[in-house]
């Protein structure tokens, strides 16, 4: 009997093996790419505010200003051909690039880009208070950003803000233009085309959104009415692979062109590896670790500054992180106005001894930490919870999944939590704002910065934050954000870590994908197969 | 014409309508508690698990005007038992919400993703049998030889080995190393948007279109994910069957037949074997529906976008409804599974007739 089972798995195998595929390659005209997306909820530019989305809302969409990837502080317009700042400082009147087209054929107008300004105000959804910060509400709105001829618009803000601060957030997402008449077709109940626009598209980029398959597969093609340089690739398609052992595989047997999502191991591996080429960006996100204030413990000002010194950066940058991140330890990342590149703390277990006996804790103290029970995040806080030791402080890592240790987290029943944190948009103000601004720190506050998250309780700083957004010089306001980085570094209750560094491993005949400093900002336009 | 049913009186006949129609309507009455237990006990964890679903439609930084509207619209703000009837109400209407993830009805969703577990479990559900049964009859004849040890060995791998590790060994070797097969997905890129989907199930819709190229593409892609679940569907059903068979080989009538003069395959296939059938249907029927409920790990690895995952997926980020609609549908599948197990009793047992 044996020999007639060995006989069934000799002919299953041969079966197989007439099912064996060709050389697997992509379409000479596709580019494909495996990246983990499920995290998209939207494809609506007034909506998107995840990672993926955002980088397939940059791809296929317009906006009205844009920046160098290469260098922040150079901005340029992109839908909008110039502007002028009124002698107040209040109002700011665009004027659009005639000519635009949308991928409908539909003409790019200062009508689109009114629509879409107030539309996103009046959608009111989670990115919308990159614009609503400028006094906009569902009310105001239509009196407030004001076509003013076929190509021309005002914007008239409730203050005289930074006109860089005003520039950089209209270089986000939610500032995108959408096609009116394309939106206003498929409006429901009066939705302003929402419910439809979530999973269609209505853009000038120079990709078309053709099809979001959620968890499979989005495809992009070549919008042949964009006005810019025609993109050389008809196809680009995202392809959902969670796993990034299974990208790598993928890649080296070119199933796809690009590795969206590889580890430090990956990368490693691949970096020897014939045909393939890994390219990297310095991305915002920023790792750092939030003290809760609310734990008496933490909140001594020795104690803080004792467990900034018992991270050994260095090490995790160089192993566990391997090529993912690079030691960072200011609030704004390299990159930004104004961003701080010191990095005055390393692992000194001796002087943290010295300052937690200062702060009557000669034998050190017990405390816990949330981790998310990701590879890098637990990988962290296990090197963590080692160095911590070495003065005697003894870390319970509690590990949980993403979304549980968050809701834990904005709900400050924390004691330390390992977090990321990401900017909005390119202006320092996003990060200032979250990280040394707290308006109110009582428990029903309704605005939850990361300082009110961690009880921090912080008033001058808070004042110089808004007065930080009003400078309208911007060598001065650099200044400013220099200040408070330097505070919140000395005494703020963060130990902040690490920037990230963002990695693709693609096959050597992909030139032109770029990545940008922010994930609206991955370009892949000009991108070419040889 | 000597037909059974034309001998029977009115009478009769009604009788048996009637037997039936109790049994049918005792069935649905089944159903229908037990659905509707799977969906409270899936409604009220969901609902105590320390995840705020908010998060998973606004993300971390809306300001807080925002959470609050959203909070109160998806009807948060409400008594436990009052979300709870809206929901059941909703159902009644065939309505089971939107997905927040997918921002897609979930009905649709899992019209979407059931077929591509439905395909993965049934082959390997099929593969798994066909090895698994002759391999435990194998063992059970072979007691303590050869044969015996080594289904015990590849049976304890299957078992033991992680089959997250498995799959990666499997796409290293038979993938990346050998070509044997193609990658993660369930078409290449190319064949991708040839196929018109009917039933969702590639295998067959590429049947169905009479395009083999696209065939014999979905069968290079499925052939080593639903190989994996074979294998570990395999190690269960052989150490089952390799139990019943022993237990049937120590019969009389085994005895008897051997007295008989019978031949040894004869007794083993064609008396042990279908006695030891019954209690085996029982096995795969579990172990199927068990695969029904998606392997969420092999999912994983080999980018199958399956229930399992869209689950897990919505789970994680307390997308409830998206979890009660899933639930439900393993709920039917287990029942219908079950169900059909009973039916094939009937078949090879005649005390249940």
């Amino acid at each position: 009997m044996m020999k007639r089972l060995a006989t069934l798995i000799a002919a299953s195998a041969m079966f197989a093996l007439t099912f064996a595929p060709a050389k697997a390659e992509t379409p000479p005209d596709t580019l494909v790419m495996a990246w983990q997306f499920d995290d998209i909820i939207t494809l609506d530019p007034a909506e998107v505010f995840e990672f993926s989305a955002a980088e397939m809302m940059g791809n296929t969409y317009e906006r009205l200003i844009g920046y160098d990837l290469k260098d922040v502080s150079k901005l340029f317009g992109v839908v909008a051909e110039s502007w002028e700042v009124s002698q107040d400082g209040k109002t700011i009147t665009f004027r659009i690039r005639q000519g635009s087209k949308f991928a409908s054929g539909n003409d790019l107008t200062a009508e689109d880009v009114v629509f879409s300004l107030q539309r996103a105000v009046k959608l009111d959804k989670s990115p919308a208070f990159i614009l609503t910060q400028f006094g906009f509400t569902a009310d105001n709105v239509e009196e407030k950003i004001v076509q003013t001829g076929d190509y021309e618009f005002t914007f008239e803000m409730d203050q005289a803000y930074a006109p860089t601060f005003v520039l950089y957030c209209l270089t986000s997402t939610v500032a995108s233009v959408v096609d009116k008449k394309l939106v206003l077709e498929n409006e429901a109940n009066g939705d302003l085309g929402y419910e439809w626009l979530k999973r269609n598209y209505a853009g000038s980029g120079p990709f078309a959104l053709r099809q979001w398959r959620p968890n499979e597969a989005v495809v992009l093609e070549r919008n042949e009415n964009y006005a810019g340089e025609k993109a050389p690739l008809a196809r680009v398609i995202y392809q959902h692979v969670p796993e990034s052992s299974t990208q790598r595989l993928m890649l080296e047997r070119g199933d796809i062109d690009i590795a969206r999502n590889l580890g430090p191991e990956e990368i490693a591996a691949l970096k020897e590896a014939q045909g393939i080429k890994i390219e990297t960006g310095d991305k915002g996100g920023i790792y750092y670790l939030g003290l809760n204030q609310k734990n008496e413990t933490l909140a001594k000002p020795e104690v803080r500054q004792a467990l900034k010194y018992l991270v050994d950066y260095q090490a995790i940058a160089d192993t566990i992180m391997a090529g993912q991140v690079q030691v960072h330890q200011a609030f704004l990342p390299k990159g930004f106005l104004g961003a701080v590149n010191e990095t005055p703390f390393q692992l000194d277990p001796e002087k943290a001894k010295e300052l937690l006996a200062q702060a009557g804790l000669p034998d050190g103290f017990s405390v816990t930490m949330d981790t998310r029970n990701t590879p890098d995040i637990t990988g962290m806080g296990e090197a963590i919870q080692q160095t911590f030791a070495q003065a005697g402080v003894k870390l319970e890592l509690i590990p949980g999944d993403g979304a549980q240790t968050l809701t834990k987290y904005r709900a400050r029943e924390h004691d330390i939590y390992i977090g990321r944190w990401g900017p909005d948009y390119q202006d320092p103000n996003t990060n200032a704002d979250a990280f040394a601004a707290n308006p109110d720190n009582s428990d029903g506050a309704s605005a939850k910065p990361l300082a009110w998250r961690n009880a921090w309780d912080i008033p001058e700083l808070t004042k110089k934050t808004r007065a930080a957004v009003l400078e309208q010089d911007p060598e001065k306001r650099a200044a400013m954000y220099e200040e408070m980085q330097r505070e919140v570094m000395e005494t703020g209750p963060y130990v902040i870590m690490f920037q990230e560094i963002e990695v693709a491993a693609m096959r050597d005949n992909v030139s032109g994908f770029i990545i940008g400093p922010s994930f609206d900002a991955n370009q892949f336009g000009l991108a070419r197969k040889d | 014409m000597t037909d059974a049913v034309n001998d029977t009186t009115p009478g009769e006949r009604s009788r048996a309508l009637l037997t039936f129609a109790v049994a049918a309507g005792r069935f649905l009455l089944m159903l229908a508690i037990t659905l509707f237990g799977l969906l409270a006990v899936t409604f009220f964890i969901g609902r105590i698990v320390p995840v705020d679903p908010v998060l998973a439609v606004v993300g971390d930084r809306a300001p807080a005007h925002v959470y609050a509207r959203v909070r109160e619209e998806m009807g948060l703000d409400l008594p436990l038992w009052h979300q709870f009837a809206i929901y059941l109400g909703n159902v009644f209407r065939a309505d089971f919400g939107n997905s927040i993830l997918t921002s897609r009805p979930v009905v649709e969703d899992v019209v979407r993703y059931f077929p591509a577990t439905l395909e993965l479990a049934t082959l390997g559900t099929l593969l798994g049998t066909i090895f698994g049964v002759p391999l435990g009859v194998a063992a059970a004849v072979k007691r303590g030889k050869f044969a015996d040890h080594f289904v015990r060995v590849i049976g304890l791998v299957g078992y033991s080995a992680p089959i997250f590790w498995l799959g990666l060994l499997g796409l290293l070797v038979f993938y990346s190393k050998l070509g044997w097969v193609a990658g993660p997905g369930r078409l290449d890129v190319t064949y991708e948007y040839m196929l018109t989907p009917v039933t969702g199930m590639v295998l067959v819709d590429a049947a169905l279109a009479g395009d083999w190229a696209v065939f014999r593409n979905a069968i290079s892609h499925i052939a080593l994910p639903s190989a994996l679940l074979g294998y570990y569907s395999l190690a269960y059903i052989s150490r089952m069957t390799r139990s019943f068979m022993l237990n049937e080989l120590s019969q009389e009538y085994v005895t008897t037949a051997r007295v008989k003069g019978l031949s040894e395959t004869r007794i083993i296939w064609g008396h042990a074997l279908r006695n030891a059938a019954v209690p085996l249907i029982t096995v795969i029927a579990l172990s199927y529906a068990h695969l029904l409920e998606g392997s969420v790990l092999t999912e994983t690895v080999f980018a199958w976008p399956g229930l399992g995952r869209y689950i897990t997926n919505s789970l994680q980020n307390a997308d409830m409804n998206a979890v009660l609609g899933g639930t439900l549908v393993i709920g039917i599948v287990f029942v219908a599974v079950n169900t059909f197990s009973d039916l094939l009793y009937r078949l090879f047992d005649p005390r249940t007739r």
